[in-house]
């Protein structure tokens, strides 16, 4: 047993709270904030009022922003789900010289600085790609997403795939089903809620992506963190974008909840 | 006698069946063609760009060799400033990782009632996906001039720090800490009961059985999560952009450059990943890494 004096244990008990509070008390100000009803947020709130979320349930701006998040996050999410599902299965199924600078190579894009990574591909494309005469545009955006999503999608299907019983496809293929066949019936029925559960993942990162997005994002497209991004840097922040960050929030915490339900349903069984 | 019926042919199937090299080749192809295609080699001509220069008349691109992006790191006094404090930045981020990360490990793994500590564990993995800008903007909010510590210290007569590099440190600490606290715990939580039991017969009480048992069993469990709040600190610039007030850090500089001097920031952008790949140096070197 680890014993500690009464005030020892008062004061872990003081820490923890310090820590709690240091974590969520800036939340609960946004949020707060965002029902201010003055332009310029601070500290006491002096009078709550719904305006902000009028104005920005009515703005285009953040419309066409929301829509924006949703198109490139999609699209790098189908992308990660093809390319981290075909690493996974031969990451986990098969031993070869090289395994290991495979296994770094879907990490690089996620381990290396946001600005790294961002400023690597904005070389590429503006330095490279628009001297010979090719212009990604609004692709090049969702190319950038793709590449540090697919760890995403690799890590949940390579973990399920470890757990995986192979004689049961193998018992499939001696009954004389093909290999499709046999993924069809027999393998991705088992991993279809890790393959789900990775691809919110991987939706929720995209989404709430801002740094890579800053250098790749074409002129005049914004994503939501983009849009937050503009409106943060101006001199007087208006109570509008803590309305948009709020919803952020909720809108983040939807995809993890949902694949930490798809995760554990599947391992309780 | 019925027939047997005849197996379907299948010569694709038949053919991958015995070649299981050909199979390896068919799935790595396609995802080994995109991160090489796209992102290695968009790394390469990163490091190709660094080499290049700019005209001083047009602001153009210069294909050539030259060393002069590299040096200037070195012998441009603000370059060199910025790459140490930003070094100074990660480093001290990592440090208040580390110690509010051990009460609380402690208090999680061996204090708290089950149903606490399962509620402590989902209270600090949860932020991990509340996102980048809205905690950056949550800090911001806390911190401003009218914010929330201001109004709270104001009865003690004290005004807040103001944006600067504390707030930077707090606001990165903020955002990376579920990184180090998460291993921590993890790892006071996995040391067996009997250690605790033979620290407290041998007449150890609670801090002397923390610092001389726990903390070196733990120590892996910490450069773990600092390989993290060291990194991604590192390559961080939003957060000294919005509540660093002037605070610049490497990213700030490579980010100012990309449009005017690419050449600039495509040498500048090569420093986090040098330090990052040092860190992990000395951090093999601990054998710690092997766990994660």
């Amino acid at each position: 047993m680890l014993r500690f004096s009464r005030g020892s244990r008062w004061s872990l008990m003081a820490i923890v709270s310090i820590v709690l509070i240091f974590m969520y008390a800036p939340l609960l100000v946004l949020i707060l904030n965002a029902f201010n009803e003055r332009q310029i947020s601070a500290w006491p709130i002096q009078e709550f009022s719904l305006k902000w979320w009028v104005v920005a349930y009515e703005s285009e701006e953040i419309r066409a922003a929301l829509l924006n998040s949703a198109i490139v996050a999609f699209g790098a999410m189908l992308i990660a789900m093809v390319l981290g599902s075909l690493v996974a299965f031969a990451l986990s199924k098969y031993e070869f010289f090289g395994k290991g600078t495979v296994n770094l190579l879907v990490v690089l894009p996620i381990a290396l600085p946001g600005v790294v990574t961002g400023v690597a591909f904005s070389n590429t494309y503006s330095n490279f790609l628009t001297p010979a005469g090719i212009q990604l545009g609004y692709f090049g955006m969702i190319v950038a997403h793709a590449t540090f999503c697919i760890v995403m999608v690799f890590n949940n299907v390579f973990a399920r795939l470890k757990r995986m019983n192979p004689s049961l496809q193998e018992a499939s293929m001696d009954l004389g089903e093909g290999l499709w066949g046999t993924f069809r019936l027999v393998t991705f029925p088992q991993f279809r809620t890790a393959f789900a559960a990775g691809a919110l993942l991987a939706f929720a990162l995209s989404f709430d992506e801002v740094v890579v997005t800053i250098f790749t994002a074409p002129p005049g497209v914004d994503t939501l963190p983009l849009w937050i991004l503009k409106e943060m840097a101006r001199p007087n922040q208006a109570s509008v974008v803590n309305v948009v960050a709020t919803v952020v929030i909720l809108l983040s915490l939807i995809p993890v909840y949902v694949s930490q339900r798809l995760s554990r349903t599947e391992n309780e069984k | 006698m019925s027939a047997i019926q005849k197996a379907p042919q299948r010569p694709v199937s038949t053919y991958l069946h015995k070649r299981p090299n050909v199979r390896l080749i068919a799935l790595l192809a396609l995802p080994m063609t995109w991160l090489i295609g796209v992102y290695i080699i968009s790394l390469a001509l990163l490091l190709v760009t660094a080499l290049w220069f700019i005209d001083p008349f047009t602001s153009k691109v210069i294909p050539g060799f030259t060393l002069d992006n590299f040096i200037n790191i070195f012998t441009v006094p603000a370059y060199f400033s910025t790459a140490i404090r930003t070094l100074a930045i990660a480093l001290a981020v990592t440090l208040v990782c580390i110690l509010f990360a051990i009460p609380l490990g402690i208090f999680m793994a061996k204090i708290a009632r089950p149903w606490v500590r399962n509620l402590l564990a989902v209270a600090i993995t949860l932020p991990l996906w509340a996102g980048y800008l809205v905690k950056l903007l949550a800090m911001r909010l806390t911190f401003t001039e009218q914010g929330l510590f201001n109004w709270l210290m104001e009865p003690f007569g004290i005004t807040g720090p103001g944006f600067g590099i504390p707030v930077t440190v707090l606001t990165l600490a903020y955002l990376w800490f579920p990184y180090m606290a998460l291993p921590v715990f993890t790892a006071i939580r996995q040391l067996p009961h009997n250690l605790f039991d033979a620290s407290a017969d041998l007449g150890a009480k609670g801090w002397p059985t923390v610092f001389r048992m726990v903390l070196p069993l733990i120590t892996p469990a910490i450069i773990a999560g600092s390989v993290f709040t060291f990194s991604l600190s590192l390559g961080d610039y939003l957060a000294a952009k919005f509540v660093g007030g002037s605070t610049q850090m490497i990213g700030s500089i490579i980010a100012s450059n990309i449009n005017l001097n690419p050449p600039v920031a495509a040498a500048f952008s090569m420093v986090p990943i040098a330090f990052v790949v040092m860190y992990l140096v000395i951090a093999r070197r601990t054998g710690s890494l092997e766990r994660m």
